[in-house]
């Protein structure tokens, strides 16, 4: 059974109906092989028409899909000998990023992630993937190890941004974020960014200022979530439609932007749809971006990303 | 009592000058904190401090550099063209309207103004965020102007000041504007590679995307009195907690203790204590150090007759 959108109704119907029919099969009584390959192939052509052209706020919510795979998923089935790491040294082991050691098709690498978690469970104790200033700070003693060993370092963004809480305020989040920024600046190890669902602001780009950012083809990345430009440039959270499409959040706008380096195809229907295709496709993508800086020296990778950077809103825009 | 003054000082203005509505509306300001009304010179000779309750107000950027460079004197430089409005931007209104109205509003092209000059007898680079120019909000102009202002340093081998004043990134610009995080960020390692003294003054309010990139990230962090600054904005955490905030939360001083700035510093005080903290990072004396005869000549004068450390010039040396 799927989870589906607002917008997969269509969708949702015809599949209803072969679920129907094959139960019907199951009970023997009635041969209906036929009738259940053509409704497949409705469904087929129904999905592809709506995911070749679903709108920046349907993305949006593609990309939140509850069944997307995150990011222990992705790490599960690419890090062998995975070794997670915990704590700041400072104050707490932040959940809502996880981070560790392993080995990336025969490397070792330095994985570091945003993660909402599956179920309810999984996503309290990830906090919804909103980090507090603790998770960035884990994540900039993580980087800075992986530079001190020279081990590439691969994250993985999704989340909706950093977390708005007193406690957060109290202990420096912003500080949090800019560091990590700096961070991301300084290593002179390559670092591979993927924005696997939801790129929330200052939250995403304290992990994302990389040498190679991809981004998968339904997820998004922006400045505010398109709620909260709502309420404040159009002063109603009703409007999110409009504010997604005017913020151009989408992976083929950042691409011609020239803010990514890389979509990446997702399965017809949806990375939650088919999840083992895309956790395979996004480990290729990723070893390619890898590979892409093989043998280069450190001072070379720091500069290239430091020049990407500085290129940006000179290039790309009309 | 205070109602009265507030009452009577601007309807006895209204009567001694004769006809109604002769007098503009901002030759008196109204203190947001005390509800006190001061009169604008009074004002403007107080650097838009409140003198019944010490309320800082925010400050432009041409009153900013006038009051932090000596005699007031500076350069500004222009920042590279950057594209307007990059993604076509429309909500309610045009950005591209709102720019121009921001424009014509503030007599400069976006939020931040870029100076060089003396302060305290050093060479400084100031770079102004001021809250008129849309929020003090932080697109690709912005972030072109702090790269520019941090090569500037570097070219002049002067630090770089920073008065932070701004709601956060400039949703109008998108991507573009979340990318100014990055980028400002490089401005600051610019500096701070050249070895250069990098300096935030916070000033009411620093909050979002400029607070999670360079206005964090100063080697010296000043704030000023009751200047709220924080990641997030106090509604969006109110609606998350669902509880009100703790007093005095995001603001200076909650800051100051909670380790986040080095100091909270009147603004009477700012240009002095800048001053002060470049002539201590620049010139630091010592025997490796081949400057270090000029600054121990001048104390040694500043020393010599009693008389002189009376006058004002030589207290500012000596402090
Ligand atoms: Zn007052």
């Amino acid at each position: 059974m799927h989870n589906y959108l607002d917008f997969e109704k269509p969708i949702a119907e015809l599949e209803g109906k072969i679920e129907e029919l094959r139960h019907l099969s199951g009970s023997g009584e009635v041969n209906i092989a036929d009738e259940v390959t053509k409704l497949q192939a409705k469904v087929d052509k129904l999905l592809a028409q709506t995911y070749s052209k679903l709108t920046p706020w349907q993305k949006t919510q593609v990309a939140r899909h509850h069944d997307r795979p995150h990011a222990v998923d992705y790490i599960s089935a690419w890090i062998e000998d995975f070794t997670p790491l915990a704590g700041d040294r400072a104050f707490a082991e932040d959940q809502a990023i996880l981070g560790g050691i392993g080995r990336f098709r025969g490397r070792s690498v330095m994985v570091i992630g945003t993660e909402k978690g599956a179920d309810t469970e999984a996503r309290v104790k990830h906090n919804f993937g909103m980090a507090r200033p603790e998770g960035y700070r884990k994540a900039q003693r993580l980087m800075t190890m992986a530079d001190h060993f020279g081990l590439p370092v691969i994250t993985l963004v999704d989340t909706p941004g950093a977390y708005p809480g007193v406690d957060a305020e109290a202990r420096g989040q912003a500080e949090a974020i800019a560091r990590s920024i700096e961070t991301c600046l300084a290593l002179k190890v390559p670092l591979i960014s993927v924005i696997i669902g939801e790129g929330g602001s200052g939250g995403a780009i304290a992990l994302a200022t990389a040498n190679t950012v991809l981004m998968l083809e339904h997820a998004i990345y922006s400045v505010i979530s398109p709620e909260g430009c709502a309420s404040i440039l159009w002063r109603s959270g009703d409007m999110a439609q409009d504010a997604a499409a005017a913020m151009r959040l989408t992976a083929q706008d950042l691409m011609e932007f020239g803010i990514i380096d890389v979509v990446v195809p997702e399965p017809m229907g949806g990375a939650h749809r088919e999840r083992d295709i895309v956790i395979d496709a996004l480990e290729d993508a990723v070893d390619e971006a890898l590979n892409a800086f093989q043998g280069m020296e450190g001072a070379m990778l720091k500069a290239s990303r430091r020049d990407k950077y500085l290129a940006m809103g000179k290039t790309g825009l009309a | 009592m205070n109602w009265l003054k507030n009452i009577v000082r601007p309807k006895l203005r209204e009567l001694v000058g004769g006809q109604k509505k002769d007098v503009p509306d901002n030759l008196w300001h109204k203190c947001r904190d005390c509800s006190q009304m001061i009169f604008h010179r009074e004002l403007e000779k107080n650097q838009h401090v409140c003198q019944h309750c010490g309320h800082h107000m925010r400050l432009g950027a041409v009153a900013r550099l006038k009051s932090i460079f000596d005699d007031g004197a500076y350069t500004t430089i222009n920042p590279p063209d950057s594209p307007p409005d990059p993604l076509k931007f429309k909500d309610i209104k045009r950005y591209s309207d709102r720019l121009k109205d921001a424009r014509s509003k503030n007599d400069t092209d976006d939020a931040l103004t870029v100076a060089h000059g003396q302060l305290g007898g050093n060479p400084a680079v100031i770079a102004v965020l001021d809250f008129a120019f849309m929020g003090g909000s932080m697109g690709i102009a912005v972030g072109e102007g702090l790269l520019a202002a941090g090569q500037l340093a570097v070219e002049k081998g002067a630090p770089l000041v920073v008065f932070s004043s701004s709601g956060g990134a400039r949703m109008q610009e998108g991507i573009h504007s979340l990318m100014q995080l990055a980028r400002t960020t490089i401005a600051v390692d610019d500096v701070r590679e050249a070895g250069l003294p990098y300096i935030v003054v916070l000033t009411d309010p620093t909050t979002g995307g400029v607070s999670a990139s360079f206005a964090m990230l100063g080697d010296i962090a000043i704030a000023e009195p009751g200047a709220i600054i924080g990641f997030a904005g106090q509604r969006v955490i109110e609606q998350t907690i669902r509880e009100t905030l703790p007093e005095g939360f995001q603001r200076a001083e909650y800051l100051h203790e909670h380790g986040m700035v080095d100091m909270v510093c009147h603004r009477h005080e700012l240009r002095d204590t800048l001053a002060r903290v470049i002539d201590l990072l620049m010139n630091k004396g010592g025997t490796d150090d081949e400057d270090a005869s000029l600054p121990a000549v001048v104390d040694a004068a500043a020393l010599e007759g009693p008389a002189d450390s009376a006058d004002a010039d030589a207290g500012e040396t000596a402090a």
